[in-house]
């Protein structure tokens, strides 16, 4: 390992340490360790992860603030929804369906971080901020008018946005099933994702993602967000390039939502909000800008926490708010960094992850 | 030296896990002092085991705590608690109940269910709203858990599911039992629709009232609508009604909005006949509002707080006396349905070391041959389909309280 690069070696232990988890977690599970309400949360844990990993390649790694992430996710969670319960009669194999939702909904996400990004990118800071937080708002509202049903004539989509049409204008046949009832959200889905398709997930995005950002691309990216000008004088084209991290990052939540959407019978647009990109935006932002192994743990943790300290009762909720400041604020000060730096010998190559 | 980094770091992920599953032990022991002194238990039992050894059965609740609909799920758990402890009061079978939080969310709704389940629940009351009782009671269908939720009230709850039951009325019950009323009472009236377009009882309520509207003739000249955003100001809304013409304005929503509906209603001189259902209930006792302003409005409820007999003003008194309000509909069901489940497992003969499923099994053939009367009805029944039958009354506001209409 010693003749290995120091970036390349870190991510190989980051991996390796993902894989044992994966097995850890497995073995567990298989012996029952794991109690229902663990068990119960490796799904969501997985999305979440994802999320966190796909929101640092703009956050850390483009250096825009993104405040509409969770758009993406129900863009995917309801086009993977849709795909997986059209798909019942024609596919009756489980993992296909997953495959093929999540990849739908990644390919719709993609689409729409596209169409988003046109106008976005081309500002900067805090306007990209809040007109990505808008679109995060849109794509909520427009779910929220959607009326999708299936029969054997085929999928029926109804645009209700005076919201005075139900779910009879769908005008489907005696054994067709609604899929997406407006405001009520999808409700009747049949649950498929499973943790190991979570754990794929979080690999395929790892990989993904660590291999744009060691690659041509990936180092354009940086230049633009550490000297936008001096990257654009040495002929970088700064929308193109920002467009790939910010359709990529879209993509890769598109599926997460996909396999979130899966996990449960009942899912309503209104989830899919402001706080949810808030919430993964403090997963990123507690484990490091840029820092891919940094979001994978922050995920993890403040996903389990507030499920942990159910035995607070009231308290919940102010307990776990207290302890992210706390540890905002320990990560955050010169003693706990220089404590943390004597680890890091591995660090003093490149800096990104 | 890297290597004992990824393995801490592994460890650190996996223990986050473990963490979890070991955190809800604590639940068991600290949740003692609040489920009645009355039970024996000291916090015993595996968390896989589903059978409790203490002689109590375990009743698991989940509603909002915090959050936005905290009011409903505070008001349910108080309520049960209650009855909960009235019922160990009086010795016999005994109960340990376990209320947590699930924000009104289907996803938090899996993991309190979950958690619940790690503790040992046998039987659940709740959840408390539609979404996160649609979430959970799939997770709870494959368990074979019984179900009694006291107030998600779409169909979508208990569709295909043969363990899950309502205690309240199904939003097209109410959508059309107030068509019905109307079409009864006050047909020749020009009605107006005011309704939250992303809510989803809202939304339920008004599609199948505007259906049964249509069937029986009566005429509907005007529907609007608002969101969660948009709930503060109805002056528009409220202008098209009045230019409209009509004179009856149907109100399937909830009394916060409502309540700002009937102010502007008032300043701007328009005064139809205001008929509301049971998201209504609740205006009377809201903080700050003049409740000369909800003279004479009608709504379908199945519970008064001042209704004149003798459960119900025990119950309120025993509500006020402990928690200093008046209990409104959510509370009242939350009573109910502790009873009504305390009342299938005695006549079904469950005991408490009784697996959950087996419960189940029995509570669903019991529970179809039961009659209660209750706080929110009289021989309330209930179908295979888990729906219960009760008659809706409707109630008209005069000098501050309920009056029969």
């Amino acid at each position: 390992m010693k003749n290995l690069k120091p970036h390349t070696r870190r991510n190989l232990i980051t991996f390796i340490g993902l894989a044992v988890v994966w097995i850890v977690v497995t073995v567990l599970r298989g012996q029952g360790v794991l109690g229902r309400s663990a068990s119960g949360l490796l799904v969501p844990i997985c999305c979440y992860v994802v999320m966190a990993l796909s929101l640092n390649l703009t956050v850390g790694i483009m250096g825009e603030l993104s405040l509409g992430h969770a758009g993406f996710m129900g863009i995917g969670a309801f086009t993977g929804i849709i795909v997986s319960q059209s798909l019942m009669r024609a596919v009756p194999s489980v993992p296909l369906r997953l495959i093929a939702a999540m990849l739908v909904g990644a390919v719709f996400a993609g689409i729409f971080g596209f169409l988003i990004g046109i106008p976005v990118l081309r500002l900067r800071g805090d306007y990209l901020a809040i007109v990505t937080l808008a679109f995060g708002e849109i794509i909520k509202e427009l779910i929220t008018c959607l009326l999708v049903g299936v029969d054997e004539h085929g999928l029926h989509i109804i645009f209700n946005y005076k919201g005075l049409k139900g779910v009879e204008d769908l005008h489907l046949s005696e054994t067709g099933q609604v899929i997406i009832k407006g405001a009520q959200g999808a409700t009747g889905t049949q649950p498929i994702a499973t943790f190991n398709a979570g754990m794929i997930l979080i690999f395929l995005t790892l990989f993904i993602i660590l291999n744009v950002i060691y690659s041509r691309t990936g180092r354009a990216i940086m230049a633009i967000r550490d000297n936008r000008i001096a990257a654009e004088s040495v002929g970088i084209e700064i929308t193109r390039h920002k467009m790939i991290a910010f359709v990529m990052s879209a993509a890769m939540a598109g599926a997460a939502g996909a396999l979130y959407g899966l996990n449960y019978s009942n899912l309503v647009a209104a989830k899919f909000d402001f706080n949810t990109s808030i919430l993964v935006l403090v997963f990123v932002v507690l484990g490091g800008l840029g820092n891919m192994r940094g979001s994978i743990i922050a995920a993890v943790l403040l996903y389990v926490l507030p499920e942990a300290l159910r035995s607070m009762h009231d308290y919940r909720m102010l307990i776990y708010a207290v302890v992210l400041i706390a540890v905002m604020l320990a990560t955050n000060s010169p003693i706990a960094q220089s404590f943390f730096a004597r680890f890091r010998f591995g660090r003093k190559g490149g800096d990104e992850e | 030296m890297k290597k004992a980094l990824s393995l801490m770091l592994a460890l650190v992920m996996v223990l986050a896990l473990a963490a979890c599953g070991g955190g809800t032990q604590p639940a068991t022991t600290t949740q003692q002092p609040d489920s009645g002194s009355a039970s024996t238990s000291t916090g015993s039992g595996t968390s896989t085991a589903s059978a409790s050894a203490s002689g109590a059965f375990k009743f698991g609740a989940s509603g909002p705590l915090t959050g936005d609909a905290a009011i409903y799920g505070k008001a349910v758990m108080n309520a049960a608690q209650i009855a909960v402890d009235e019922i160990n009061a009086k010795g016999g079978i005994q109960i340990e109940f376990n209320p947590q939080d699930d924000e009104a969310d289907g996803e938090k709704a899996v993991n309190a269910y979950n958690t619940l389940m790690d503790w040992g629940m046998q039987v659940m009351v709740g959840p408390v709203t539609t979404g996160s009782a649609i979430a959970a009671s799939a997770v709870a269908y494959n368990d074979r858990t019984f179900c009694l939720t006291p107030s998600a009230s779409s169909t979508d709850v208990t569709a295909n599911k043969d363990n899950m039951f309502q205690l309240c009325f199904t939003d097209p019950n109410q959508g059309t039992g107030s068509a019905d009323y109307i079409a009864a009472n006050m047909a020749g009236h020009k009605i107006a629709v005011i309704y939250r377009n992303d809510d989803a009882y809202s939304q339920g309520i008004r599609d199948t009232f505007v259906k049964e509207a249509a069937a029986k003739g009566l005429q509907v000249v005007y529907e609007g609508t608002f969101t969660k955003d948009t709930q503060t100001d109805f002056s528009v809304q409220l202008g098209k009604a009045q230019s409209e013409g009509a004179d009856l304005l149907y109100l399937p929503i909830y009394y916060q909005p409502a309540s700002v509906i009937l102010q502007q209603a008032k300043s701007m001189n328009y005064a139809p006949i205001f008929f509301g259902v049971d998201g209504m209930d609740g205006i009377l006792t809201m903080e700050g509002f003049d409740t000369s302003l909800a003279e004479g409005v009608m709504l379908l409820t199945p519970f008064a707080a001042d209704a004149d007999n003798d459960m119900t003003k025990a119950f309120v008194a025993e509500y006020q006396k402990r928690y200093g309000e008046t209990p409104n509909q959510f509370a009242a069901d939350g009573y109910d349905v502790v009873y009504v489940l305390y009342n299938a497992l005695t006549a079904s003969g469950c005991t408490p070391d009784m697996s959950s499923a087996e419960i189940c099994e029995k509570l669903i053939a019991e529970i179809q041959k039961t009659t209660y009367n209750g706080l929110t009805g009289e021989n309330m029944t209930w179908s295979a389909n888990g729906e219960v039958s009760k008659m809706p009354t409707a109630v008209v506001i005069k000098d501050g309280v309920y009056v029969s209409a």
